[in-house]
């Protein structure tokens, strides 16, 4: 019964969706106030009905219920509660019905909490909201309906894919649709205001809060992904540059890009038309990401559930969306007056080189990305592209952009002057080069570029750090007066410090795993002794644990250092009988310094009694991968909360683009 | 000019478009990529004997100290295109004088002694690889799939499926003219 009320809930959604599709955006045309504030009650119905259809799905996970199909492929009554629940998204149909959810929620939340927006651009902007619902709809009740019965019930389920069941993949999905379908809601905003034919500074405005939330939460998905795959794969990577973490990091570099262009519009009045244009292509990067996923266009380590018919109908829903805005965009776009005017060096000019920076780097990603598809259909070569390609064209993209960060908060609007600016961060370029002959002497092996990597990461840091300095003064007035200032100073202000520190941070982790990494894979029998990075590794032998739905081969390894115990790693290997498969448990030792890493496999072969192999790494800094990651969101999160950004966003003035606004 | 620019995305989009369309095509396996060894040298492994055949074990060394190109063919017993691979393999190992040795995917020893033993056993070594690691490692699809691995260890060609076609017998003996000649 609970399954055929959350089919029709969804049922009912879908018409609701066509409703709210409609009769809004007519309502705008011959401005007829009624039927524009239809959407408030549609977009909020659409979301409570989607719930109540999410919410049948989670209880047939929650009391295994086998008489509905995705519950038996994707559950099994052994299986820990937490997983049952997210369970509900870990197959194909799920997540669609959470991608579809989260898209109702954007719509519902700008409806509701957007009073400020005026009634035809909400209602333009809430009607192609429903456009978008309607296609994915559509969909799932067509081609994936998660409701779907099967007769007989069997007796229990097949179990979530075992590499699924950890805490960290299971919040990955929520977080990571939340940024990609959030950019939804930029998307339907950008639409809307090419209808109207008008972008002004107000509209910027309206547009950051919900772009950087989507920011936030696909930064917080990326990087939880990572970290999953390190510590759970037992390879002890974090990153791949495999097609599905392509798709999401694509979304995500835009997205900034997005973030940066749109401050210049709302500030000065310029790159209106860019604006525009990246808010479409981001969201459209999230939509070919959901193809590329679904449709097993590309092979890939994630592959989810394949079906060509799924492909076809996900690639008309692009065509639509994608073809229809650009279109619409290459329609519109001549109508929209240029902004405001600026010499090339300024805080616009180094916004501009940053978006045309991550434009690029975002371009590089989707080239290599796609690239195996192109040359196949062209010449029938297949090949793989894999991290040497994207490594050795991806980073000389970004390192300049990371050099240009650190400058970019200390120019003013208009014309700023560059030769002052050095000459304040002379003491930061000094130690930044210090740092990088300091590295230098410590670590003579890996590649130079390295080196200059962490004395640019350093630079960063720093820069950063003394523009938030003298932003309050520091050390230059009374420290009561300075801690006054920090009080006063935006929030706004104070998350860019925390993001591009943050990503300061998060450079050193990138930098130290990648280049100064030791890794020892081998054969070992119990009493073998490995040396890495001046441990002293001993592995004593392995015995057998019984989990709730796995059983498990836990290897103890003691280690030391200079002849005193430092740690006792207990890598894990299991088996989940009824899933069929195995997964890896590293043992991960962390300190600021670097993270000793084990993971084991089985035997290699019955016959040879005892032996496993070892992987065991020591992966130099890595834990500031993470924790700078933790400071970019929390930076987005501070800048969220900034008051001007949510309440008293102006009322829209008539194009006054270069009215006296204090620069940031 | 400016209107040109601005119908750039979308005709990258329409490209991106028919590229996608053109790949969602059913008869297109996009799986099939060649080996990620090719060039490399050979994965890590040891696999002991398959009990009964009296052919000995095959570790990476073996294939490391070589000085002519090895064919290694990952079979198994319960695989039917490999019974039909098996008589081509032995006839190459007869009259070409050819190194072939063998990983035992995923079988049973007394299984696959019994196989060789009614079939001839072409191998010069074979590991038993019963838990699929050693395929794991070789990054193999299915069985049966063959590696040429050149002298000094490196993987140089990877064929996947039974070598019982002309076509694909000859480009096995195409790639082995070419290992022998590039000798270190």
């Amino acid at each position: 019964m609970i399954p055929e009320l959350g089919q029709f809930a969804l049922t009912l959604a879908l018409i609701t969706a066509v409703v709210q599709g409609v009769l809004p955006i007519w309502g705008a045309s011959l401005n007829n106030a009624l039927w524009m504030r239809s959407a408030t009650s549609t977009a909020s119905l659409q979301f409570v009905l989607i719930a109540i259809a999410f919410g049948a799905l989670m209880r047939s996970f929650v009391v295994s219920d086998f008489t509905v199909l995705n519950v038996v492929e994707n559950s099994n009554s052994l299986k820990p509660m937490l997983f049952k629940v997210a369970g509900t998204w870990g197959s194909h149909e799920g997540s669609l019905l959470l991608w579809t959810l989260i898209l109702a929620l954007f719509g519902a939340a700008v409806a509701v909490l957007g009073r400020n927006i005026p009634t035809g651009l909400k209602a333009r902007t809430l009607s192609v909201q429903a456009w978008i619902s309607i296609g994915f709809l559509s969909f799932m009740l067509f081609t994936s309906n998660p409701f779907d019965r099967v007769f007989p019930a069997p007796l229990d389920g097949n179990d979530l894919n075992p590499l699924l069941q950890d805490v960290g993949l299971a919040m990955h999905p929520p977080l990571l649709y939340i940024g990609y379908v959030g950019f939804s809601i930029v998307f339907s905003f950008a639409v809307a205001a090419l209808i109207e034919g008008r972008v002004d500074p107000a509209w910027a405005r309206w547009v950051r809060p919900w772009t950087l939330a989507a920011w936030v939460a696909l930064t917080g998905g990326i990087a939880l992904g990572s970290w999953w795959a390190y510590y759970e794969l037992g390879w002890g990577g974090w990153w791949f540059w495999d097609p599905v973490e392509n798709v999401s990091f694509m979304p995500w570099l835009l997205g900034t890009a997005l973030l940066h262009s749109a401050i210049v519009t709302e500030k000065r009045g310029a790159f209106k038309s860019w604006t525009i244009l990246l808010a479409i292509l981001t969201f459209s990067l999230s939509l070919l990401g959901t193809f590329i996923v679904r449709s097993g266009l590309l092979t890939s380590v994630h592959a989810f559930a394949v079906d060509p018919e799924r492909g076809i109908y996900i690639l008309g829903l692009l065509t639509v969306s994608i073809g229809g805005s650009l279109t619409l965009y290459a329609a519109r776009v001549h109508k929209m007056e240029p902004g405001g005017l600026f010499a090339p060096i300024s805080r616009e000019g180094g916004l501009l080189l940053n978006n045309l920076l991550l434009t690029l780097a975002t371009a590089t990603v989707l080239f290599g990305t796609l690239y195996p598809l192109f040359l196949e259909g062209l010449t029938g070569d297949k090949i793989s592209v894999g991290p040497p390609f994207f490594n050795t064209s991806f980073i000389p993209i970004m390192l300049p952009l990371v050099l240009i960060m650190g400058i970019g908060p200390f120019l003013s609007w208009k014309r700023a002057d560059l030769a002052g600016i050095i000459s304040r961060l002379k003491w930061v370029i000094l130690i930044a080069g210090i740092s990088a002959l300091v590295v230098w002497y410590i670590q003579t092996k890996g590649p130079a570029l390295a080196v200059i990597a962490m004395a640019i990461a350093v630079w960063l840091l720093l820069a950063t750090l003394r523009e938030w300095s003298s932003r309050i003064r520091l050390g230059q007035v009374e420290l009561t007066e300075s801690l006054d200032r920090l009080r006063r100073v935006p929030r706004a202000a104070h998350g860019m410090t925390m993001a591009h520190a943050g990503l300061a941070v998060c450079m050193f982790g990138f930098v130290g795993s990648s280049a100064w990494k030791s890794e020892e894979v081998l054969f070992v029998q119990p009493g073998k002794l490995v040396q890495i990075a001046g441990f002293d590794v001993t592995f004593e032998g392995v015995e057998q644990v019984q989990g709730p739905n796995y059983t498990a081969s836990v290897g103890k390894l003691s280690v030391m250092r200079n002849g005193r115990p430092v740690t006792i790693l207990r890598p894990e290997r299991r088996s989940y009988p009824v899933a069929q498969s195995q997964t890896t448990e590293a043992a991960i030792r962390s300190t600021p310094a670097g993270d000793l890493y084990a993971s084991i496999t089985e035997p290699v072969n019955q016959e040879i009694e005892g032996q496993w192999t070892l992987r065991i790494l020591y992966e130099p800094l890595v834990g500031f991968v993470w924790f700078g990651s933790l400071m970019l969101v929390f930076g987005g999160l501070l800048s969220l909360s900034d008051r001007r950004l949510r309440v008293g966003a102006p009322k829209r003035k008539a194009r006054s683009a270069s009215l006296p606004i204090a620069a940031e | 000019m400016k209107k040109l620019l601005s119908l750039l995305p979308l005709c990258a989009a329409i490209g991106i478009g028919i590229a996608g369309w053109w790949g969602l095509n059913p008869n297109r396996d996009p799986g099939a990529i060649p080996s990620v060894l090719i060039d490399k040298p050979v994965p890590v492994f040891e696999l002991s004997d398959v009990a009964g055949t009296g052919t000995p074990g095959l570790a990476t060394q073996d294939l490391l100290m070589s000085q002519e190109p090895i064919l290694v063919n990952v079979f198994a017993s319960w695989c039917l295109p490999c019974r039909a691979e098996h008589a081509v393999l032995a006839r190459m190992v007869r009259e070409e004088d050819l190194n072939l040795v063998g990983i035992n995917y995923k079988d049973k020893p007394a299984t696959a002694a019994k196989w060789l033993a009614e079939l001839g056993n072409p191998y010069s070594r074979i590991g038993s690889d019963q838990t699929g690691r050693a395929g794991i490692e070789w990054g193999i699809s299915g069985v049966p799939e063959t590696f040429i691995v050149g002298p000094g260890g490196k993987v140089i060609f990877r064929h996947v499926g039974p070598i019982s076609s002309d076509a694909a017998l000859a480009k096995i003996r195409g790639a082995l003219a070419v290992a022998r000649k590039d000798k270190p």
